[in-house]
């Protein structure tokens, strides 16, 4: 099999010059679809008949949810990319993902608290997702100040993408004690495990906005990393030549 | 390399960092006595009602249990690292893995559980039913090999870094969820009267997939990121 798409894909430079091209379509089409999804959802969908218009803070609270999870699966795998192939790139798209993954649980966490204080009646209930995500957001503080308290900063790519995969390992094993442990302590005043069956109208704007999350994840993501490509790469004769062209 | 010689490589660093912690005995003994001045500090702050205590004393213990496995661990390669042990220990053609585990079982013996052996006491001072002391004791020499193990994985991950203490702790205490969790309902299934095997099965099998799992990935921190 031939491996040159590979190789070509992790250089820096390939990535840093076909990103530039990409670009300004992805901003288009990731402010395109918040735009839409953000306008249908807050001004069109239907009201909820049991919580009224409070409901529609779902359209912020389950895209970012959803990206705050997948976030970290993908960093572990880049962390896992960089280290089985020695692919310097992975590892920052790794580096690059945890800031960009702790911002978006700790927006799940907010819009969760706003949302459940005038559903349940307080802005923090020891519940088991909510439980899962704050401890979340604590192993991406982990990974993130970890890469950083490094002087060599080859040896913090490699210290946090080990940290990243072993918290992949961890995630199921604490997301089910912690759901014992709610189980156990039965407060039963909410049930969010079943969850609703939603109304089209109220869904689908609910779908456009997760895909435009997905967007803006893959935006961010594009964007932080060109710029650590360029403090990386700094020395290199590319990013010379690129600088005092401009 | 045949079992007999892996085995000997265990007991031969487990003897080796036994014998220096039994060199050092004031900074042996640092953990424990931290503990217990800790734990004798609870009811000053909670107040003395016999029954707000026996309500918060399992759950104390176990978290200042915690606290002083994770202020030891920081010292689990520290030393090694720093006179250059460490970098021998990893080019060697010796299996880390043993290393490790000999290393982290010493450990365990000086630092941890000395801490579970001295929890019954502290659970009489915390007014605990000494029926149900039992079942703390067996959940915090459990628990204590659990942190040991884990607190060298980030003692691992934090080897080589500046601030060490801090960031050991920010990257373990997210890992130690689910030990705290199934140890302390041992012993609040045991004051209710449940029957408690369950969480304990469920820290035991803890205990064994770290016990493998831990040493490997130390390993693996280290040789890909000490051997620059």
């Amino acid at each position: 099999m031939n491996w040159n798409w590979f190789h070509k894909f992790a250089s820096p430079k390939w990535f840093y010059q076909i990103s530039e091209r990409i670009l300004p379509g992805l901003c288009v089409v990731t402010f395109s679809l918040l735009f839409v999804g953000l306008i249908w959802g807050i001004g069109f969908a239907p009201a909820d008949a049991k919580q009224g218009n409070s409901f529609r803070i779902i359209y912020l609270h389950v895209p970012s949810s959803f990206l705050a999870l997948a976030g970290y699966f993908l960093m572990a795998i880049a962390g896992a990319i960089g280290l089985i192939w020695r692919i310097k790139l992975s590892f920052w798209v790794m580096k690059c993902a945890a800031p960009i993954g702790g911002i978006l649980t700790l927006l799940a966490l907010v819009t969760g608290g706003l949302w459940g204080k005038p559903t349940w009646g307080s802005f923090w209930v020891w519940d088991a997702r909510a439980t899962s995500m704050l401890i979340l957001l604590f192993l991406y503080i982990g990974v993130y100040l970890l890469g950083r308290s490094f002087q060599n900063s080859d040896s913090g790519d490699k210290a946090s993408a080990f940290l990243s995969i072993i918290g992949t390992v961890n995630i199921p094993i604490i997301y089910k004690s912690v759901d014992w442990w709610f189980t156990l302590h039965q407060p039963a005043t909410i049930n969010f495990t079943s969850a609703p069956s939603m109304h089209p109208d109220m869904f689908y704007p609910l779908l456009i906005m997760i895909i435009a999350f997905y967007f803006v994840y893959g935006l961010a993501l594009t964007l932080s990393l060109r710029v650590e490509i360029l403090s990386r790469e700094r020395k290199t004769k590319w990013v010379r030549k690129l600088i005092s062209q401009q | 390399m045949n079992t007999n010689y892996q085995s000997n490589l265990f007991f031969s660093y487990m003897r080796r960092d036994l014998l220096i912690a039994f060199r050092r005995k004031s900074a042996s003994l640092n953990p424990l006595i931290f503990f217990v001045m800790i734990v004798a500090l609870m009811p000053l702050s909670l107040g003395s009602y016999e029954s707000r205590l026996q309500q918060m004393a399992p759950g104390v213990i176990w978290i200042m249990a915690l606290l002083s496995v994770l202020l030891s661990s920081e010292s689990l390669f520290d030393e090694d690292y720093r006179d250059g042990s460490l970098e021998q220990m990893i080019i060697t053609p010796n299996l880390l893995f043993m290393v490790v585990l000999g290393k982290i079982t010493a450990h365990w013996l000086t630092k941890s559980l000395p801490i579970a052996i001295a929890s019954p006491l502290m659970g009489l001072l915390l007014s605990i039913s000494p029926e149900s002391i039992f079942s703390l004791m067996i959940g915090l020499i459990i628990g204590t090999a659990c942190f040991s193990l884990l607190g060298g994985v980030g003692a691992a991950l934090t080897v080589a870094t500046k601030d060490k203490s801090f960031l050991l702790a920010l990257i373990i205490m997210p890992l130690y969820v689910p030990i705290i969790i199934f140890g302390s309902s041992m012993i609040y299934y045991r004051i209710d009267g449940m029957y408690w095997s369950y969480p304990l099965a469920a820290l035991l099998s803890i205990f064994c997939m770290l016990t493998i799992l831990s040493p490997l990935s130390i390993s693996g921190i280290f040789r890909s990121s000490m051997v620059e």
